[in-house]
């Protein structure tokens, strides 16, 4: 089986549009159920037969929902390492499933329904991991797309529900509700302003927790930031989200008001920080991801600030996905471990930065019809 | 003003320490702090993003009664010692044959054992006997849930649970 990530609704990645609520700040809301077959042993305990059974069994059921009726599937277990890392730099796929952990390998079995914004997950740590992505902060529509599709498979294959426990799961922290929300969020003022760590420690406190960009386990870079509930039983999912909305509601006011206070109190600084950072990616002839990485930050804070308005906030979420390793070497049919990787990277850079400072003219005045 | 343990570089941490009613206060600069052991924002922020949760499983895992730790689930053949060492449960059925240490751990982990999220009716419907139990939450439980939605100040949700309390009784 060969990857065209083309023929996938709107590549997968419908959120990049930074049409969302909140767009400035937050890039995108992560929800996720996990949910398990009653009657087949959870993925890391099966055999490669069983789990191909229940991969069989869940997609025709998947794809008769009204969300994935016209999905794309993927059998995982049939890509190549870098297919299988491109699935999990688009966010498709998680790490797990995708065999990329240290010392990990792909399971039997493992296999992607996805139709853009709503995906199906088979055979990862669960037999089913359904989610929603939405771009921007939108908890609502999120899980309203969730619990339909959700709703739909549940009456099509038995889940394993417990009397007292609920859903239940391969790992005990996710039982009861399965309910995982998360926000992608962009914080440089908080820690530009040294703030972050003391909130940081706050969302531990009130039962949230922070992973970087690429879920559990994941480094933190380019101060992109992932917030999600802790706890995932003995509550409803209404309280779950409701919680979940006003805290972030809260970082984001207090992430706003670190901007503000940069931008009044050193705003030379944080002028030249961004236009620095635009200058490095516009010009540069070889860039690493992370470089880039905590470049796009800078320009991104002077988007939102307002201090910039040469690239959009759609091209900065384009240069976020295909930046990283897998979609470079692909894009240039290379090896990953290619030494020339920098310097096409920085080549796709300009070439995007080029055409939007084309489409704006200098000085913040509004986007022209050519 | 400078740090006083190294007099050059201006003090940033001001700690106030007071032990037995004497009253000390020390003003450091980042590094002299950080050789003191002295827990900064910027020293908190260079830790990798820790995974809680996972930490907080395996370390729960490992302390379920060892008794138990080799009966066999009868459905997928896991045993708690299996779980100790990977984090993850064998079936759901392992969530009966293992209930009571895993109500345990349950409650360590979140907090709580009973879902009170959204019922689930499997295909079957509740005439399937081999379905588990649906479980509407009972009186008890909608009320713990209207005083979290309270203390939350989840006031719609609250009066929402209220009349639900009240059609029931």
């Amino acid at each position: 089986m060969t990857l065209d990530l083309d023929l996938l609704p709107d590549g997968g990645v419908p959120w990049l549009d930074a049409s969302g609520p909140e767009g400035q700040v937050v890039l995108s809301t992560r929800m996720r159920l996990a949910r398990n077959l009653r009657d087949a042993p959870f993925p890391p305990r099966a055999s490669d037969g069983e789990r191909a059974r229940v991969r069989d069994t869940v997609v025709p059921a998947v794809l008769g929902t009204e969300a994935l009726g016209h999905g794309v599937t993927i059998h995982v277990d049939e890509l190549s390492r870098l297919e299988r890392q491109l699935l999990h730099e688009r966010h498709l796929i998680s790490r797990d499933l995708a065999g990329l952990g240290p010392g990990s390998v792909v399971r039997g079995g493992a296999a992607l329904v996805t139709a853009g914004a709503t995906g199906v997950m088979i055979n990862e740590e669960d037999h089913v991991r359904l989610q929603v992505v939405k771009s921007g902060f939108a908890p609502g529509a999120a899980y309203a797309d969730l619990e339909r599709t959700d709703r739909e498979l549940g009456a099509r294959i038995p889940f394993a529900f417990h009397r007292e426990f609920g859903y239940l799961t391969s790992c005990p922290t996710n039982a009861g509700t399965g309910l995982r929300a998360s926000v992608l969020i962009h914080l440089p003022g908080l820690v530009l302003t040294k703030e972050i760590a003391k909130v940081l420690q706050g969302l531990t406190q009130v039962g949230l927790t922070f992973r970087g960009l690429y879920g559990e386990g994941s480094e933190v870079v380019g101060n992109l930031f992932q917030l999600s509930n802790q706890t995932t039983l003995g509550k409803s999912e209404e309280e779950l989200l409701d919680h979940l909305g006003k805290i972030v509601r809260q970082v984001i006011d207090y992430e706003r008001q670190a901007r503000e206070r940069l931008l009044r109190n050193a705003p030379m600084v944080i002028a030249d920080k961004v236009w620095r950072a635009y200058g490095l990616l516009r010009y540069a002839r070889g860039l690493s991801f992370e470089e880039t990485m905590n470049l796009l930050s800078g320009v991104r804070l002077g988007a939102g600030l307002n201090l910039i308005s040469d690239v959009g906030v759609y091209t900065l979420n384009k240069l976020l996905v295909f930046t990283q390793p897998a979609h470079v070497a692909r894009r240039a049919e290379r090896a990953l471990t290619d030494p020339d990787v920098p310097a096409i990277r920085a080549e796709f850079v300009r070439q995007l930065l080029d055409e939007d400072a084309r489409r704006k003219p200098r000085g913040g005045a509004a986007p022209s019809e050519a | 003003m400078q740090c006083q343990r190294c007099g050059e570089r201006p003090a940033v941490i001001h700690l106030t320490t007071i032990v037995d009613n004497t009253h000390t206060e020390q003003h450091l600069c980042e590094a002299c702090a950080a050789q003191q052991g002295i827990e900064t924002e910027a020293s908190l922020a260079k830790f990798p993003v820790g995974d809680l949760l996972g930490s907080l499983s395996k370390g729960a895992a490992t302390q379920l009664p060892t008794a138990e730790a080799a009966t066999r689930c009868t459905a997928c053949g896991a045993t708690l010692q299996d779980f100790r060492e990977t984090g993850r449960l064998g079936c759901a059925h392992c969530y009966e044959m293992f209930e009571a240490p895993l109500r345990t751990l349950l409650r360590r982990v979140h907090g709580a054992s009973r879902h009170m999220g959204e019922p689930y009716v499997s295909p079957g419907g509740a005439g399937d006997a081999r379905g588990p139990a649906v479980e509407v939450p009972d009186l008890a439980g909608l009320r713990e849930q209207m005083q979290r939605a309270v203390e939350s100040e989840n006031f719609e949700l609250a009066a929402r649970l209220r009349d639900e309390i009240r059609e029931r009784e």
